[in-house]
């Protein structure tokens, strides 16, 4: 599959071009990659933030479609819920009420309080099967990894009776190599934004990241690839601006012109946007039980967020180590307006942060947030008492 | 003088509330005793406490949701909600962890008394904010945080042991416990005691049989007992006392006194018009005025979703099986916290098998800005349920803990209306003869 159809022979393009259809592809919120898939006959699952392991459905041959939310108006979505809740709840609904995604399953993950909702709110308004994937939320008993195993081995079950199609080692073997290849590709794009941020703005590495939520991932990696070859050919000049971590878009997202304009006021050199997608640091090796190393990648080799519970990782300090790898000067910590694991947080990284030192800026977000005046003052007044305090 | 009124009579009606007040009274003298004497107390939820385990480590056990809610109701809990948020956490999150932060900044200074440190907390994944929650204490006191993770429905409402999980979810459990035991006998330096836990799980068992027959003498007109205020009497010593043989004597005498009642047509209400059902979590910060806006009304809760998931899956039909104590309190748990779960997430399905079993007039859902858990699926659910029965609901928005989003006047109007509408329904109904009395 073409990454996008209009364009026929991208590789042919500039780079200019093919980044600027990565954003209006991931902008675009009737997700026209994910319906051309469906309309060639492919069937689609849909998975909520933050984790899941895509293997799966790629392994029956469904696309993996990571739900992140839209920045549009829930019309249809916003009878279904009350008020105090997060933006991404009602419009991830709201793609599916309006037609703009229409799926054959849908997994949810008992994230938050409100995303646990989810399941049972898809099954009460679509005919296709929603269910809840139950990641463990205590990776430190012995038991974990065999659980999450029995747990996977579950969802192929009724993967496979959605997709009509069986899921054999052979399969996920070569998927796990697929989504493999897939993290090595992403891990140059992190490499690259922490060595040599001013060659890639911000919105263009986040949307390249997106991507791989929405294109099958074969045509994702081809891209990404072509990509990351080009970009150090590229003619851009190194600036005097502070590097920074941005902690807090590891579920709802930031729009798009607010990762532009956090890009034009400084480097961002790390960030958890999507971090579901980056969420095993490492290759899962290839055994003889591909769901096993897929269980123990999830436990043992993973990233961290505010709604993953794993006392070996204290989000304060994954959020610092985060901070000396990328040898950033300072964090931009936010979270979208309603969040609650993301605002419970905030108090243990400010605190974290205060004692060592590192300079920060707290803020809120929300994705279909039209006016960014505000938050734009924000940063440059701390961009600015940073430069020249 | 009639049955109703003799002294008998009068010695046994209300005698449950005034004893659950005593024994939570006492329990909070002994958790303040345990405070001034420098013990550590184990930190529980009431969506799998797991009081079952702990307290053959003589533990006091600590229910911070409860001392939150008895913040609300005593009205201070503003200024505790203050102090967390002047200590940095955001207006927007749950008020029940504000108020506890409040509390542990304070050095365990309590309305009931002081709240001793943890040692250990105990957490079930029933509630994401417990898991934050737990983060918070484990920040501040440096206790093992003990996770028992219950994987919950996959899709639609359990089906118990014929769940596809259910033997591999059922051996995560059970590992979880065992490492439970393990930190108990950790940090309390004494060695587990399988014989206490058999006799507990037998106090348990006596306790929830007692609890469903209370439940279901509820379906009596007039209704016995007030699913939300004489209710949440009942939820606290269910919590509070699980496992103990003064738990299981007040729910066997809470029988004695609601078949009496029952017997004698003594309702919660002296006129009971409508029989309600309410969903979610009641307004604590002006509990009783609440609960009068709708008994003003002939409005009398006879059921609640409340008494389903807070009550540490007493509700459930299951008993516990004292042979095998591990396994069967691995499966009464994971059985429980599924059921509490479901109980949140799938409340329209449930509350339709309530409709004709409690003979419902309304529906009253309740959701709340601190609780996403209960009050994210509410509106849906509401929907879902009117499209497959006729019931009448209100949908009334407050907050449990915070009393800057609770409007009262708002609130009345809502209600008042909500009755008005039921009163010419049944005038409605009265006046146009059914179909199946030939009527035209």
């Amino acid at each position: 599959m073409r990454p996008f159809p209009e364009l026929e022979d991208w590789q042919a393009a500039p780079l200019d071009e093919v980044l600027l259809q990565c954003r209006d592809l991931v902008e675009d919120p009737e997700l026209p990659s994910v319906k051309r898939f469906r309309d060639e006959g492919g069937k689609v699952l849909g998975h909520f933030q933050v984790y899941f392991p895509e293997e799966l459905a790629h392994a029956a041959g469904m696309l993996p479609v990571k739900l992140r939310g839209a920045p549009i108006d829930p019309d249809h979505a916003e009878s279904r819920f009350g008020s105090y809740l997060c933006s991404i709840i009602k419009t991830s609904l709201e793609l599916a009420l309006n037609g703009s995604l229409k799926l054959d399953l849908f997994v949810s993950h008992p994230i938050c309080d409100a995303a646990r909702n989810l399941s049972a709110i898809f099954s009460r308004n679509f005919e296709h099967p929603s269910q809840i994937l139950y990641l463990p939320q205590n990776a430190n008993s012995s038991h974990t990894v065999t659980y999450l195993r029995g747990e996977y081995a579950r969802l192929c079950a009724d993967v496979e009776a959605v997709a009509g199609r069986a899921i054999t080692p052979g399969a996920l073997a070569r998927s796990i190599e697929v989504f493999n290849e897939s993290r090595r590709l992403l891990r140059r794009l992190y490499d690259l934004k922490r060595s040599r941020p001013w060659l890639l703005a911000a919105e263009d590495a986040y949307s390249l990241v997106a991507l791989a939520g929405l294109l099958p991932r074969e045509t994702h990696n081809e891209l990404l690839a072509w990509v990351l070859d080009r970009l150090p050919e590229r003619d851009a000049k190194r600036e005097d601006r502070v590097r920074v971590v941005f902690e807090g878009g590891f579920c709802e997202q930031p729009p798009l012109d607010l990762v532009r304009a956090l890009g034009r006021a400084c480097y961002v050199v790390d960030d958890d946007w999507l971090i579901g997608l980056r969420y095993l640091v490492e290759d899962v090796p290839a055994t003889d039980d591909p769901l096993l190393a897929l269980a123990e990648a999830y436990i043992e080799r993973s990233s961290y967020s505010p709604v993953q519970h794993d006392l070996r990782k204290p989000k304060e300090d994954m959020l610092l180590q985060r901070v000396r790898g990328a040898e950033a000067g300072a964090v931009i910590i936010a979270a979208a307006k309603m969040c609650e694991p993301g605002l419970e947080e905030q108090v243990a990284y400010t605190r974290a942060l205060e004692e060592a030192g590192v300079p920060f800026l707290v803020t809120e977000f929300e994705e279909n947030m039209t006016s960014f005046t505000g938050v734009e003052l924000q940063l440059e007044t701390f961009v600015e008492n940073l430069l020249f305090a | 003088m009639s049955e109703k009124n003799t002294d008998a009579s009068n010695e046994l009606v209300g005698r449950a509330n005034r004893r659950g007040g005593e024994l939570v009274r006492d329990w909070y003298a002994d958790l303040t005793r345990a405070a001034e004497e420098g013990r550590g107390a184990a930190y529980v939820f009431v969506m799998g406490s797991l009081n079952e385990i702990l307290l053959g480590f003589d533990l006091p056990v600590v229910f911070p949701e409860v001392n939150s809610l008895q913040t609300a109701v005593r009205r201070v809990a503003h200024e505790l909600l203050d102090q967390a948020e002047d200590y940095g956490y955001s207006p927007d999150i749950c008020g029940y962890v504000k108020a506890d932060v409040a509390v542990q900044l304070s050095k365990g200074k309590h309305p009931m008394g002081r709240i001793p440190k943890p040692s250990i907390a105990v957490l079930t994944n029933a509630c994401n904010t417990y898991i934050k929650w737990a983060e918070i204490w484990e920040r501040m006191h440096h206790v093992p945080v003990v996770t028992i993770d219950v994987p919950g429905t996959r899709e639609g409402v359990t089906r118990g042991r014929a769940d596809a999980s259910f033997d591999n979810d059922l051996r995560y459990v059970v590992a979880q416990l065992h490492e439970l035991i393990a930190t108990c006998e950790q940090i309390t330096g004494r060695r587990f005691d399988i014989d206490r836990l058999r006799e507990t799980l037998g106090y348990v068992n006596r306790m929830g049989r007692a609890y469903r027959r209370v439940l279901e003498l509820n379906r009596s007109a007039p209704a016995p007992f007030n699913a939300l205020t004489d209710g949440t009497v009942y939820l606290g010593v269910a919590n509070a006392l699980r496992g103990t043989e003064a738990g299981a004597v007040y729910f066997e005498e809470l029988v004695e006194e609601i078949e009496h009642k029952v017997a004698r047509s003594i309702g919660a209400l002296g006129d009971e018009s409508y029989r309600l059902a309410f969903v979610g979590v009641p307004c604590y910060p002006i509990f009783r005025r609440f609960t009068e806006m709708f008994s003003e009304w002939g409005g009398a809760y006879v059921g609640s979703s409340y008494l389903w998931f807070a009550s540490g899956g007493l509700n459930r039909d299951f008993e516990y099986d004292p042979q095998r104590p591990i396994e069967s309190l691995a499966e009464g748990v994971l059985l429980g916290v599924r059921d509490a779960m479901d109980s949140m997430f799938h409340h329209d399905r449930l509350l339709e098998q309530m409709i004709d079993h409690y003979a419902l007039d309304g529906i009253v859902y309740h959701p709340i800005k601190s609780c996403r858990t209960v009050s994210t699926g509410l509106a849906d659910g509401r929907r879902a349920l009117s499209e497959r029965r006729d019931v009448p609901s209100l949908f009334v928005e407050s907050d449990m803990m915070d009393r800057r989003v609770v409007s009262e006047a708002q609130m009345k109007n809502r209600i008042d209306a909500f009755f008005e509408g039921l009163a010419a329904r049944r005038k409605r109904r009265a006046a146009t003869p059914s179909v199946l009395e030939g009527g035209a």
